[in-house]
């Protein structure tokens, strides 16, 4: 009789275990697809942004075709690859931002350009969504490794290869360009 | 601290002939005291400091970094954002959860901060958010408030009251007792607010560097927060609303002096040039860089951040970001930004005339026209 208790009582104290752990793997996994939800309305965001942002600058610039062109051309990339994974992803929203942050040096030659109080609301609007690109980014990336780490730690991993946990990809910038900030110098 | 209330309350009962009736005083007061804070707390806290509620429209860049410090850390809501009108530099946080918490900040501080500092601000008060102090520490300081009342009101009692009446229903014998449990509750009366006092600091300081810490693991860049509490540090104006009780809610002591020691124990702040001295030794930006940067300040000892929250792998700082980056406002346009934002608050209408000067139109204002003072020319309002 005693026996049976003991299995009875080994049983559920593993069924809890398993339970805790599988709903441990899955508050994470959620975590890591809020993250990757709001990286995608920043670069949504940023898409919607430039069209405006070309619309505006085009009148001050006659002699920066090819850099209004570049901005514009790895914007339409990008936004064709918003269905793709996160590494393919990263690449061309890279290529993106170091065209935008030419365009952004390229302006400080424009003293007419920067006090129009459009551009200024404009730029504000972009800088911040830079900054919101890489904050969320940051978030998701800390969630990915938290994530990663438990599918593969042990036991968590057993559950994790049980359920078909797959590991997170991790959103890394691959360009150089775009992990230097831009410098901008001011005396010409 | 609770212990300290309920053996205050069971003092306080002694005198009332039964320690059960002591107890349910003291614990009836924290609870009606803690309800009250709990569903109105922030309400009361902003109204006390005339803060005005904003929108995305009424302060971009305000309203942009605290949504990127939402993001960094995050946070599932956005926070309301709050200004008060008011040059003393703080800012604080409140709201009981995370999912229903505020900001605020005074129009000093936003017009003396750059963005990178800005953002090390926001990210300390969204921390104190995201770990919930404000909550923490409202529910303290109403524990210290309990103590504080009853301690008072109990010595009081003590000292002044009905002391006839319990002569004689005592007198029959151990009166003796009697006289020592008294003098033991009129001293421990004494005491108690002094101790919770401490601990309540204790906890505030606590919290203070842990906010630090997260607000350099936030914007991955400590000098912002750093620098911004070198200019907070600088100035000494005391901020017109704030009072005892709401001190330990403010990014720095609303009430602080000068040259106060590091050891100081009755603070609710550690002082600035600590945190700066902080933030500035950290090699990276994750707990475990804020926690030995801190024994490094400290000559060693225990380490500050909870154990928990340590195990972060390394990261690094952000590459060095210098004011005067392309689009950052200078300061005059920062105080034509905030100051916009604080007339259009009022309801006053802003007319830019073509001469340069800036006519602002009261809310009471009925005519349909008004001329520039400056150099004539009609406007329509």
């Amino acid at each position: 009789m005693l026996a049976v208790y003991i299995i009875i009582g080994v049983v559920v104290v593993l069924a809890i275990v398993l339970w805790l752990l599988y709903n441990g793997l899955v508050r994470l996994r959620n975590q890591v697809k809020n993250a990757w939800a709001q990286i995608d309305v920043q670069l949504k965001r940023r898409h919607d942004l430039i069209p405006n942002l070309v619309e505006t600058v085009k009148g001050y610039m006659k002699f920066e075709r090819e850099t209004l062109e570049a901005v514009t051309k790895a914007r339409n990339i990008a936004q064709q690859a918003s269905s793709a994974g996160a590494g393919e992803r990263a690449k061309v929203e890279g290529e993106l931002s170091s065209a935008l942050s030419r365009l952004l040096a390229v302006v400080e030659r424009y003293p007419d350009l920067k006090a129009n109080q459009n551009f200024m609301a404009l730029q504000e609007e972009l800088t911040s969504t830079e900054n919101k690109i890489s904050f969320s980014r940051q978030f998701y990336n800390d969630s990915v490794l938290r994530y990663n780490n438990q599918t593969q730690m042990v036991p968590s991993n057993i559950v994790a290869g049980m359920f078909g946990f797959k590991a997170g990809e991790f959103f890394e910038v691959t360009l150089a360009a775009e992990r230097e900030p831009v410098k901008v110098s001011f005396t010409q | 601290m609770g212990a300290l209330l309920i053996l205050i309350g069971y003092f306080l009962g002694l005198y009332f002939d039964s320690a059960i009736t002591g107890l349910v005083i003291a614990i009836l007061l924290w609870a009606i005291l803690s309800l009250v804070a709990y569903f109105q707390g922030d309400g009361i806290l902003l109204g006390m400091s005339r803060a005005k509620k904003i929108g995305p429209d009424d302060h971009p860049r305000l309203y942009n970094v605290v949504e990127e410090m939402k993001i960094a850390s995050g946070l599932e809501k956005m926070p309301d954002i709050y200004i008060i009108d008011d040059p003393a530099l703080n800012a604080f946080a409140t709201g009981r959860n995370p999912n229903k918490a505020s900001v605020a900040i005074t129009s000093g501080l936003l017009q003396k901060l750059n963005r990178d500092e800005l953002q090390g601000v926001i990210g300390h008060e969204i921390s104190h958010v995201k770990n919930r102090d404000v909550l923490l520490m409202a529910m303290c300081s109403i524990l210290l408030g309990t103590i504080v009342l009853l301690a008072w009101y109990g010595s009081r009692f003590l000292i002044f009251g009905g002391a006839g009446s319990r002569r004689s229903s005592s007198s029959g014998g151990g009166g003796g007792a009697q006289i020592v449990i008294l003098v033991v509750a009129l001293v421990f009366m004494i005491l108690t607010p002094i101790f919770a006092q401490l601990i309540y600091f204790a906890i505030s300081r606590k919290r203070e560097y842990l906010a630090d810490a997260s607000s350099a693991l936030y914007t991955r860049y400590p000098e912002g927060l750093a620098s911004a509490l070198e200019k907070l540090g600088a100035s000494t104006g005391q901020l017109k609303s704030a009072n005892k009780a709401t001190a330990p809610m403010y990014i720095v002591n609303p009430f602080r002096q000068k040259g106060m020691k590091a050891s100081d124990l009755s603070s609710t702040h550690p002082p600035i040039s600590e945190r700066i001295r902080i933030l500035r030794a950290m090699a990276g930006a994750s707990f475990n860089d804020y926690d030995q940067a801190y024994r490094q300040v400290h000559q060693g000892g225990k380490g500050v951040v909870p154990a928990a929250s340590l195990a972060a792998a390394t990261v690094p700082i952000t590459t060095v970001k210098l004011e005067g980056e392309a689009g950052e406002l200078n300061e005059i346009q920062r105080v034509r930004e905030t100051s916009d934002a604080m007339w259009r608050l009022s309801n006053y209408k802003t007319i830019t005339c073509d001469c340069g000067a800036k006519l602002r139109v009261p809310p009471n204002f009925k005519e349909p026209q008004i001329k520039c003072p400056h150099c004539g020319r009609t406007h329509q309002v």
